[in-house]
């Protein structure tokens, strides 16, 4: 039980992060713990109790459960393979607006939608 | 170890440095890992120490590189993001009094397929290891669709970022500095650490590994390469453009697998058609499979951070130091 709880409370911390922090590349730090967090609760599932790795040995009956492990597997291949698509995102970001915070390039673009113009689009 | 997590989380939320941020998240993953070593999961925590502590810090540092390293203080009250978080939370806890206990083994999870992969898989894959058999055989499907993500993502980050260096042919970014240390333990760690790659790789059929990690592990090698000796030595060992022509390769080598296997009669990706004896057939194709596997990884965490690597910042004048 006390596992369950502090994946939960992992996973609450990493959504602070994506929700209150306005810089990007922070936010893409919380996602990455927030999977993580996603991926403690998965293999938690997956023990059991006086079971052993699932790899087949002599004299061993009871093994944990494989299925979370193949999943989980992937599933962090596959989300470094995403943070770099929203890291380099992020990148492309800075390079248009010259900032990785929420609150300016909001602003920007709002002054941009005053202006009347179409700016913001262009990659300087 | 939890409480260590826990303490982690909290020292990342509130520091405004994000490289301090990167690194705390490093630890934290390497953190997962040994909790992953805990509870059974060796493969997932050999994967986890791979790529979460090892490709995600340089893949956030190097983009630090280019966005700066803090972040502004924001200035409305956390309030409402607090709100939201302490009510998700409180419904996932609840939602958790329902839960089976920890390692009960007659919860829901384990008395449905996992039972027959525990039971059969080794006998009808000849794979002792029963996560590489369900990964490469059963659920075949799947992780053929996963290398696709991965391969999908190194394409967007590519074309987001660009693959060549600007500015024509220069020599590329210089090595972190001609420290004599770095080079000589770089020298002999590199050569371990592809050994190593190559053991996961090929015997991931018999203890814990795979094509993931064994792609991810030897993808860091060449990358504390790239670091120590610079990016003109590291091109030199493996060209840019060969970098993602392997990802290609991957999935080129799962695929024809699969296609392998409907020539010889059987449905797509079965692979106990491969040799006269169908358990045997069915170890040749995991083999295979996982190299393939193995192959497209390496190619897509290389192709990224050469993508990350090669970008200049505009205010300098294509160099840089790291």
């Amino acid at each position: 039980m006390y596992d369950y709880l502090v994946s939960v409370f992992l996973m609450m911390g990493a959504l602070y992060v994506v929700i209150a922090h306005g810089n990007l590349v922070k936010k893409v730090i919380g996602l990455g713990m927030f999977s993580t967090a996603v991926f403690i609760l998965y293999i938690t599932i997956g023990k059991v109790e006086g079971g052993t790795a699932p790899i087949l040995e002599e004299g061993v009956t009871v093994y944990s459960n494989p299925l979370p492990h193949v999943l989980i597997l992937t599933a962090i291949v596959v989300g470094v393979a995403t943070t770099a698509v929203g890291l380099s995102l992020a990148v492309r970001i800075k390079a248009a607006y010259g900032t990785v915070e929420e609150d300016e390039i909001t602003e920007m673009n709002l002054q941009a939608e005053e202006a009347g113009q179409d700016g913001t689009e262009d990659e300087s | 170890m939890l409480a260590l997590l826990v303490v982690t989380v909290i020292a990342a939320v509130r520091s405004t440095d994000l490289f301090a941020a990167a690194i705390l998240f490093g630890i934290y993953s390497f953190l997962t890992a040994i909790l992953f070593m805990d509870l059974d999961a060796v493969d997932v925590a050999f994967t986890e120490a791979a790529v979460g502590a090892g490709v995600s810090t340089v893949l956030l540092l190097s983009t630090l590189r280019l966005t700066g390293r803090y972040e502004q203080r924001h200035k409305h009250s956390p309030a409402l993001p607090l709100v939201v978080v302490g009510l998700t939370g409180a419904a996932l806890v609840y939602g958790m009094t329902d839960a089976p206990d920890f390692g009960d083994p007659e919860a829901p999870a384990h008395t449905h397929v996992a039972k027959r992969y525990i039971e059969d898989g080794p006998r009808e894959t000849g794979v002792p290891n029963m996560v590489t058999g369900v990964l490469a055989s059963y659920r075949g499907y799947d992780t053929l669709g996963e290398v696709f993500v991965v391969f999908t993502a190194g394409l967007a980050v590519m074309m987001l970022l660009g693959t060549r260096v600007r500015g024509g042919r220069s020599s590329g970014r210089e090595a972190i500095g001609d420290l004599l240390v770095l080079r000589v333990v770089g020298k002999v760690l590199i050569a371990f650490v592809m050994l190593f790659g190559l053991y996961v790789q090929f015997h991931g059929d018999y203890g814990a590994g795979g094509g993931f990690q064994a792609g991810v592990i030897f993808a860091t090698a060449l990358i504390v390469y790239d670091l120590v000796f610079g990016e003109a030595d590291a091109r030199r060992v493996m060209p840019h453009i060969w970098t993602e022509r392997l990802i290609a390769i991957g999935i080129l080598i799962y695929l024809g697998v699969g296609v392998a296997g409907m020539l010889l009669g059987g449905p797509f990706l079965d692979y106990s058609k491969l040799a006269t004896d169908p358990v045997k057939g069915e170890h040749l194709g995991i083999l295979l499979v996982e190299f393939g596997i193995g192959v497209a990884v390496f190619g897509a965490v290389m192709s990224i951070f050469n993508a990350f690597s090669g970008l200049r910042l505009p205010s300098e004048g294509g160099r840089d130091d790291v």
